[in-house]
């Protein structure tokens, strides 16, 4: 971990436009919650589904594709990574560093909204809350290694993150069972059940396989990104 | 490694003791089938070394692989006897200041600094960002955002990011692209200082006159190729010294080709639609003797340029030499 690399990419990521991109989904999620809770529309159901679809299945990915690419993506695409890799820094530590960027990021922008958003809804009933609260943050976490990796291993990282979230594990997911149970949204939904004893929550993935997915999945982003980071060759002007 | 790790790392002092030397050896790089650097080998050691080659000779390339960004496809790239890939702590005695313009546009040009002696990890990383600042003058726009800053200013920060550190080599990519003249000059004398101080200091250029004021030698890239290699007066006799064509128009064209056959001072001249194409032996006699010829002959002269002088058609006859 590296404070310098972690102050330019919060530096970053904070300063420029994309901190409004971050706060406008949280904020709509919050204000949705608000809202249900103020027409009466606070059940058990409602704050699950809310959780669920708002918070794990579009919020969750989409926050965690712009932070996990935004980190390093740019940075790399507009030259600036040469001055964090002149450096006598080992290039695990530039990649850890900026993983634990995003995952705070994710954390801040994904996590704790939907918590937010629980907690207004059903408080902590059925510790259903808290335990999206968690299923949140591991699959933060995963999503995080993943989109960093694809940030520093490939230039289109945005919109193949996209086709994967979007295209993957919510249209295919709802299609093809197959498909469903090879998605971090599934896995996390997994801790969710087993922590929670309401009802709608329902996963298609055993628990213990779905930790050693989150586990794989995070470990093999990680490498895969500070293997890449450390044979990357900067694009040449000639 | 643990040579380095001596020299390295105090802000500062400058580099004194050993001289640095980065040596290529036999190094090739390719792109898929595309051969972007040929069979290079040279010796880059203190004082200023000019890298000359039109655009898109491999310039850029062979300096990425000097300052380990790319791979040598085969051959070997070392500083001191170390190689450079795969290896972050050559950059304790490595400085570069890439091509592309782009730093962190929204920290200010000492927040910049200072973060760099920080990666650095200098003992006094604010002593020594002061001083490297100071190295290019730059000290009145410190506390302004890089992204305010002009071309000039931005190619002085990035010069002061790889100061930071006092390297003992470094690496310039284009350093003087974009920059008005009296930039350059100031530039030029942040260089030649820092040589003096007995750094290896290698920068890359498509300007012959850049080259030629400032470094004591040269090294010539065309086409991936190490062309030639020497002080400056080799290179330009080299240059000077070759075949030249010229383009001439007259008021009897197949007069005056016969008679500058006659004369002897061509070595061939074709009869063109757009005039005659004349390759002169020698530059200066040639050029000197034409006018006297095309008297004598009784030809009018209406046009005599040069058909080749573009920097590019002299480093490819360097090159075929």
């Amino acid at each position: 971990m590296n404070a310098t690399i972690a102050m330019i990419t919060f530096r970053a990521m904070l300063g420029r436009k994309r901190a409004l991109l971050l706060l406008a989904l949280p904020l709509l999620l919050l204000v949705l919650a608000i809202g249900l809770k103020a027409t009466g529309n606070d059940d058990l159901d409602i704050s699950a589904t809310v959780q669920q679809q708002f918070g794990l299945a579009t919020l969750l990915p989409l926050l965690a594709l712009i932070a996990g690419t935004g980190v390093i993506g740019p940075e790399i695409d507009d030259g600036q990574i040469m001055y964090v890799l002149t450096k006598p820094i080992p290039r695990e530590v530039i990649v850890l560093t900026k993983l634990a960027v995003a995952i705070v990021l994710t954390t801040a922008f994904a996590v704790v909204p939907t918590l937010l958003a629980g907690l207004i809804l059903t408080g902590t009933t059925a510790q259903l809350t808290p335990a999206f609260a968690l299923g949140a943050l591991v699959g933060g976490i995963a999503y995080s290694a993943v989109f960093v990796a694809l940030a520093v291993a490939s230039r289109n990282a945005v919109t193949i993150g996209l086709l994967y979230a979007l295209v993957w594990e919510t249209l295919l997911g709802s299609f093809a069972p197959g498909a469903k149970s090879a998605s971090i949204q599934q896995w996390s939904l997994s801790v969710i059940d087993a922590l929670t004893g309401a009802s709608p929550v329902k996963s298609t993935v055993d628990l213990p396989l779905a930790i050693a997915l989150l586990v794989v999945v995070t470990l093999a982003g990680t490498f895969l990104a500070a293997f890449r980071l450390r044979t990357l060759a900067v694009a040449s002007a000639d | 490694m643990t040579e380095r790790s001596e020299t390295g790392g105090a802000g500062g002092r400058p580099p004194t003791g050993n001289p640095s030397e980065l040596i290529l050896e036999n190094v090739s790089r390719w792109y898929g089938n595309v051969v972007a650097v040929n069979g290079v080998s040279m010796k880059v050691g203190p004082g200023v070394t000019g890298l000359l080659g039109p655009n898109g000779a491999g310039k850029s390339t062979l300096i990425h692989m000097m300052g380990g960004f790319l791979a040598p496809s085969s051959g070997s790239v070392t500083l001191d006897g170390t190689p450079i890939w795969r290896n972050p702590g050559a950059y304790r005695s490595l400085g570069l200041v890439p091509e592309r313009e782009s730093a962190y546009d929204f920290l200010t040009g000492e927040q910049f600094i200072l973060a760099m002696a920080k990666l650095h990890k200098l003992p006094e990383p604010g002593a020594a960002a002061r001083r490297a600042i100071g190295l290019v003058e730059m000290e009145y726009a410190a506390d302004r955002q890089i992204g305010n800053y002009s071309k000039g200013m931005k190619q002085r920060i990035k010069m002061a990011s790889a100061l930071v550190h006092d390297p003992p080599v470094l690496l310039l990519d284009e350093p003087f692209n974009g920059m008005d003249p009296r930039q350059r000059l100031q530039l030029m004398d942040l260089i030649q200082r820092m040589a003096a101080e007995g750094r290896t200091i290698l920068f890359s250029s498509h300007i012959l006159e850049e080259v030629e004021r400032l470094a004591s030698h040269i090294e010539v890239i065309v086409a991936g190729r190490h062309a030639a290699s020497g002080d400056f007066r080799k290179i330009r006799r080299l240059m000077t010294d070759r075949p030249h064509i010229f383009l001439v128009r007259s008021a009897d064209d197949r007069r005056l080709a016969a008679a500058i056959i006659a004369d002897g001072s061509a070595r061939s001249v074709q009869l063109t639609d757009k005039g005659l194409q004349v390759e002169a032996i020698d530059f200066q006699r040639f050029t000197w003797l034409l006018p006297q010829v095309a008297r004598d002959a009784d030809v009018r002269l209406w046009e005599v340029s040069p058909a080749d002088e573009s920097l590019e058609s002299v480093f490819s006859y360097l090159v075929a030499t």
